[in-house]
């Protein structure tokens, strides 16, 4: 039989890894709740996964493409804007689902163990299903448009998706650790995400901003969206550079972010 | 044979803050370093080199026992005592502060039935969803599902979401899913408060087979005096966060009455058992006929008294503001009977002289016969300031509370409720 022991300070190591793969099929469950809740009671039921950013995009492309006249590296403009939105909207609502994961779950935080970290994870990959089931739109247009995607650009979608997972996972776990103490994070993250909105290409290319582009550079979700776009329709040659700075930025933040989640893990259910 | 839970020295401590809210908004910790930035750094740096210390608040103390594979134990307790808290450290949801506990084999803990019941899922639905929460295999689950359902009774209704169940139905649902549960180590806080008797009575009866057929070892938190005596053959004791006594059942459950009652025999000025800021001290209670203003020993139902209730603070110069007394009968058994608090039921007190007394007017005096003790506690501001359990024992006597002469035939202990009946003879 096996010996558990209970001692005051836990350190993270690899045990924490074997004891996150023993209660997999947690995890697995709680994404299935996740599913089911969110589209019970609903008359189109999954297809709103593929709605909003849809609509979203047909509202941008009529004001930001035909009455702004937006530029779009000679790209059709709806098609520009949905390859940054799809990225655009799994980055942000994995981060705000992920930050909000402990308290709405806090009942049951408070009266049962499993590893916490199951919990934002089982978010992000919610919003990871959604991503792909709005990936399907994206395929339509890129064959309405006549896109042919070349095989490097199919290979990196993996890595702009680790990336975008990083981002949000690391920078979800940090705020999800402090907003069990500070509630303040739930109004600041919507403020702060719509911002960097703006601060992202996702309705501009960043060839627009000029010579200050290196300002979105520090946003890791440039290097992502652009190197997309580059992939998918070959407009322009993918910067590697940038992606390797967004890459090495949004490892770092995953560290920072699990490192501190797990700090401040064992005392959730004291303050949440 | 070694044992297969073993606790160390185990202490847990809470930091207390005195925030009313239910959370702390970084705003209100800025706007107090904005507002006094002097005595925040003073206070800052006293606690650095530890002249002051944050207020603490230790909840268990130097915890040490060991149990048996196959053995059921009880803790029992008076609130507060460190039950629960003991029971959160074993299951892993907090961390002790000192010591060390080691068990063998899986442990699963029912801290509360129903934990992660999604209203908007079925029944179906949350008997998977509810599993794999206290730790079964999806495998598992399945296997048990049709014992599950049997033995919930809600067979019909599998497919409702579970919003629109009863409250009995859910509660049903979800004990069946955790009696279904097979941990070497089952810990219960009480379940049985839920449910109807009958039902109450089934789930003893599952806890009594999972003890005997399985070998399996149960750790169960009860207030409920008479079904851990027929469960547990030893038992803890526990008290301000100390194990006073560990021992047979009986004589354990003896010793823990003898202390209720010893303790209400001590002046309540005296009593150290309390909880609460301290800042104002409830000095005495007594039980006062409202007409010749006699203290009573008992008190018959129906009879018109006055609860007096003593007060000290420790600022003499100073008014308490916005008090609100509370006064709470408590059944023998441990059960809720009935509160009353000043702020429920009379114009508000606003502000009130730094000693003195309140008097609580209960006419016709609607509890029915037999022993109750009094909880009482002076909240400020939603704030408490000062909490004794077992403040009081009352005596109940039979009297005629309707005045119509007719013996109460309820032999149990409640309240009687003010109502009268009237025929409808137009029947159509």
């Amino acid at each position: 039989m096996k010996t558990t022991i209970i001692k005051p300070k836990k350190t993270l190591g690899l045990e924490d890894l074997k004891e996150l793969w023993r209660y997999k099929e947690l995890l697995y469950f709680f994404t299935w709740r996740d599913f089911k809740v969110r589209y019970k009671q609903t008359a189109v039921g999954i297809s709103w996964a593929v709605f909003q950013p849809f609509m979203t995009m047909i509202v941008f492309s009529i004001f930001f493409g035909k009455f702004a006249k937006m530029p779009s590296d000679g790209i059709p403009y709806p098609i520009f804007v949905y390859t940054g939105l799809l990225f655009w909207q799994f980055f942000s609502t994995a981060l705000s689902q992920t930050s909000s994961s402990l308290i709405s779950n806090s009942n049951i935080i408070t009266k049962v163990y499993f590893p916490r970290l199951i919990l934002p994870i089982s978010g992000v990959i919610t919003k990871f299903v959604d991503f792909f089931i709005a990936s399907i739109i994206l395929a339509g247009m890129m064959v309405y448009y006549g896109y042919v995607p070349n095989m490097i650009g199919l290979l990196i979608l993996p890595i702009l998706l680790l990336i975008t997972f990083m981002a949000a996972t690391g920078g979800g776990l940090f705020l999800a650790a402090i907003n069990v103490k500070y509630r303040d994070v739930r109004y600041i993250l919507p403020y702060f995400i719509q911002i960097m909105l703006f601060l992202t290409p996702v309705i501009y290319p960043a060839s627009m901003v000029g010579k200050y582009s290196w300002i979105l550079a520090i946003n890791p979700m440039t290097g992502v969206i652009k190197a997309a776009r580059a992939s998918l329709f070959g407009n322009a040659p993918i910067n590697w550079e940038l992606l390797g700075i967004s890459f090495v930025t949004v490892s770092i933040l995953f560290i920072i972010g699990i490192i501190f989640f797990k700090k401040t893990e064992a005392y959730f259910a004291d303050i949440v | 044979m070694e044992p297969i839970i073993t606790v160390k020295n185990i202490s847990k401590k809470y930091t207390i803050t005195h925030q009313q809210g239910g959370y702390v908004a970084l705003r209100d910790v800025l706007a107090n370093v904005a507002k006094k930035p002097f005595s925040f750094l003073k206070h800052k740096a006293k606690v650095a080199i530890g002249k002051e210390k944050k207020e603490e608040f230790w909840a268990l103390k130097n915890i040490n026992f060991t149990i048996e594979k196959g053995e059921a134990v009880g803790i029992i307790g008076a609130n507060g005592a460190g039950k629960s808290t003991l029971l959160k450290i074993l299951s892993k949801i907090t961390p002790p502060t000192k010591g060390e506990i080691r068990f063998n084999g899986s442990m699963s803990s029912l801290l509360e039935v129903g934990t992660g019941f999604h209203p908007e899922l079925t029944g179906r639905e949350n008997i998977f969803l509810n599993g794999a929460i206290l730790g079964m295999t999806k495998k598992e689950i399945a296997r048990k599902f049709d014992d599950i359902v049997k033995f919930s009774g809600v067979g019909k209704f599998l497919d409702m979401q579970v919003k629109r169940y009863s409250s009995g139905m859910s509660v049903r649902l979800a004990f069946a899913v955790a009696a279904h549960m097979e941990p070497d180590i089952l810990i219960v806080d009480e379940v049985l408060a839920v449910g109807d008797a009958e039902f109450q009575k089934k789930c003893l009866g599952k806890m009594d087979e999972v003890k005997r057929t399985g070998g399996r070892t149960i750790l169960f938190v009860s207030h409920n005096l008479p079904a851990v005596q027929s469960l547990c053959k030893r038992c803890i004791l526990m008290e301000a966060g100390e194990i006073k006594m560990i021992g047979e059942t009986k004589d354990v459950i003896d010793k823990y009455l003898n202390n209720k009652a010893s303790l209400s025999n001590i002046p309540l000025k005296d009593r150290k058992d309390r909880l609460g800021t301290g800042d104002v001290k409830i000095t005495n209670i007594q039980f006062l006929d409202s007409q010749t203003r006699e203290p009573l020993k008992t008190v018959s139902s129906g009879q018109n008294i006055v609860i007096e209730i003593s007060y000290k603070s420790k600022k003499i110069s100073e008014n308490i503001k916005n008090p609100n007394f509370n006064l709470v009968f408590v059944s023998e058994q441990g059960t809720f009977i009935s509160g009353v608090n000043s702020e429920m039921s009379s114009k508000r007190f606003k502000s009130i002289p730094s000693f003195g007394k309140v008097f609580c007017h209960i006419p016709r005096f609607p509890i029915m016969p037999g022993v109750y003790d009094i909880k009482l506690d002076l909240k400020m501001d939603g704030v408490i300031i000062d909490q004794i359990e077992n403040a009081h024992t009352i005596k109940v006597e039979y009297g005629d509370f309707y005045e119509t002469g007719v013996d109460n035939p309820y032999k149990r202990q409640g309240v009687f409720i003010k109502n009268t009946w009237e025929l409808n003879a137009s029947i159509t």
